[in-house]
């Protein structure tokens, strides 16, 4: 237990300090301080605007996406079992994305203001569901992967109609550049919309850790250990629900965090699901404010997208994890 | 304690597993559930576990109906050993034996000292203690199923229900964990154990129950349900039993013709 804290305090730190380098970064040169103190006095300075309506939301916007993607993806392999399930692969992130795109598409986002991360709830929410019918149980690894495909092409599919009949180029590019997952150009108000759910799963998925410690015993000792399964199973769900759907509202698709990040934290916490859920949280922060602060560094004018990086390193690690389980995928 | 099942009947994907089976479960007492594959043995032990609603009949823990207890209060009294005992990630096995106090624990509580007393004990009665850092997926199978057993004790269950938890081990761990659940039972616990090891069954349990297509086909000390003629009616074998004044031994000679065996 000391050691989660040793470990958990580590990463909160380390997370803290890249909201602060991210804070420093952005094409316009400003002095953070006084930045910072033009805005808490309230100051409609250009340098408080650019750190209040820019810098800090972007900064916030990745540490929480990231942090959410994280949790989910532990969450997930823990009720699962399986070390492959991630909400991008078993299709989670896309369909959160299907059901933001919905509400853009039919115009529900200009009819109330949370229309679209509530679509995107339901989409994430709805993609659990079919996951865990599909292959919840006691499923394979190849079963798991076989419904993430499935999930997937069919939210994908979707996708590509509604990108078809987009009733015009600019809303077409629009749709396909959200897509591709980026935090850029998020308002304070687009974060303060989101948190609210992110937070509410957050607990809801913290709260499931000794659940999903008992169940990786299986789900009859589980239940044996005093565990209501369809209630626990029930809640954590909804968790992922509302978090992905929440982050995949405002930031779009970004990929593999939820699978990369708790493989590599698995370890630190001995392998525990309970204890790998908060370090997945801090380590996803982490992993999203380094590639926002690569994006930002590595091309400042034409920005490439943050949801690019990730798969750009989250696709070779998936490689590496097919090529180092191959002999028991059965 | 006392646990009681009446008239459990038990479908299952439109299966008929369980017939109106009768079944008591007295305090001190090892019960053997034996009968062949697929007769509705492990669904038998998953219903008196309380992890399989039964489609009718009546449950009882202490003359209490089991919907009467919290599933928390029943985690206490109730251990199960699941079938294959799995453990779906590299865990410690300090911490894997610790997951047993689970039920003890308040919400957000951590292991109390007493919670540890009764891990050390666990793994001391387990004789896992030696094990206690290693990873469980790079133990033996015996070694495995010892911690498992550990693990369940730690709960403090004053009744163990165990499926096949001797199947797959060699003689040495299949004497070591008969011994471990007949010395719960003689500390004033009570269990049901499925096999499949007939001369284990009769050398350690205080009593057998025969089970057929979900229904109980005799019932009692083991010399009395290891009869040739019932071994031949339930599992369609020729067998030869020998009998001493405190041991009976089976010898499966061959299986029967269909012939034979009406």
């Amino acid at each position: 237990m000391n050691s989660s804290i040793a470990l958990n305090s580590l990463l909160l730190v380390i997370t803290l300090a890249l909201v602060v380098v991210a804070l420093h970064i952005g094409p316009a040169d400003i002095d953070l301080t006084v930045a910072i103190a033009d805005s808490w006095q309230g100051n409609n300075s250009l340098q408080a605007m650019i750190f209040s309506e820019i810098r800090l939301p972007r900064s916030l916007l990745a540490a929480t996406v990231g942090a959410t993607l994280g949790m989910a993806g532990a969450a997930l392999q823990g009720l699962l079992r399986n070390p492959l399930a991630g909400p991008g692969l078993v299709g989670v992130s896309t369909c959160a994305a299907l059901g933001a795109i919905i509400a853009l598409y039919f115009g529900f986002s200009a009819i109330a203001w949370f229309a679209v991360p509530i679509f995107g709830m339901i989409g994430a929410g709805i993609s659990v569901l079919l996951i865990f019918a599909l292959a919840g149980h006691n499923s394979s690894i190849m079963t798991l992967i076989l419904a993430g495909v499935a999930v997937n092409a069919v939210a994908s599919s979707l996708i590509s109609l509604a990108l078809n009949f987009a009733p015009n180029p600019y809303a077409m590019s629009e749709m396909v550049y959200w897509l591709l997952g980026s935090i850029a150009n998020r308002s304070f108000a687009d974060f303060s919309l989101a948190i609210p759910f992110m937070i509410s799963g957050w607990l809801l998925i913290l709260n499931s850790g000794r659940f999903l410690n008992a169940l990786s015993l299986g789900e009859d000792t589980a239940q044996s250990l005093g565990f209501n399964l369809k209630l626990h199973r029930s809640l954590l769900i909804i968790g992922v629900a509302l978090s992905v759907g929440a982050a995949v509202s405002v930031s779009g698709n970004i990929g593999f965090v939820g699978l990369l990040i708790p493989h590599l934290l698995r370890p630190l916490v001995g392998h525990e699901p309970g204890r790998l859920l908060a370090a997945s949280g801090f380590g996803g922060a982490i992993l999203v404010l380094l590639a926002d602060i690569t994006v930002q560094l590595v091309s400042p004018t034409q920005e490439l997208k943050l949801g690019v990086i990730t798969a750009l390193v989250g696709g070779p690690f998936f490689l590496y994890l097919i090529i180092k389980t191959r002999n028991t995928l059965q | 304690m006392t646990l009681q099942a009446r008239n459990i009947t038990l479908q299952l994907a439109g299966n008929p597993i369980l017939h109106g089976v009768d079944f008591t479960l007295k305090k001190g007492e090892l019960v053997g559930l034996i009968g062949p594959n697929g007769a509705g043995k492990t669904s038998l032990l998953r219903v008196l576990a309380n992890l399989q609603k039964p489609d009718s009949g009546d449950l009882s823990l202490n003359g209490k109906n089991i919907r009467q207890y919290s599933i928390k209060a029943l985690a206490k009294k109730i251990g199960y050993l699941a079938q294959g005992a799995p453990a779906h990630w590299p865990l410690k096995v300090q911490r894997l034996v610790e997951l047993g106090r689970l039920p003890y624990l308040s919400p957000w509580g951590t292991l109390s000292s007493r919670d540890r007393d009764v891990v050390a004990t666990a793994m001391k009665q387990a004789e896992v203690t030696h094990l206690s850092e290693r990873i469980i997926s790079t133990l033996s199978g015996g070694e495995r199923l010892r911690v498992l057993i550990a693990r369940m004790l730690a709960t403090e269950p004053n009744i163990i229900l165990a499926d096949e938890p001797i199947a797959a081990l060699d003689p040495y761990h299949q004497l070591h964990t008969m011994e471990l659940l007949r010395e719960h039972c003689d500390r004033g616990g009570s269990g049901i154990v499925v096999m499949h090891d007939l001369n284990m069954a009769a050398r350690f349990c205080h009593r057998l129950v025969l089970i057929q297509q979900g229904n109980i086909i005799s019932e009692g000390p083991p010399c009395n349900v290891l009869k040739t003629d019932l071994l031949a009616k339930v599992y369609g074998i020729k067998a030869d039993t020998l009998v001493n004044e405190n041991d009976i031994l089976v010898i499966p000679r061959r299986r029967l013709n269909h012939t034979e065996q009406l």
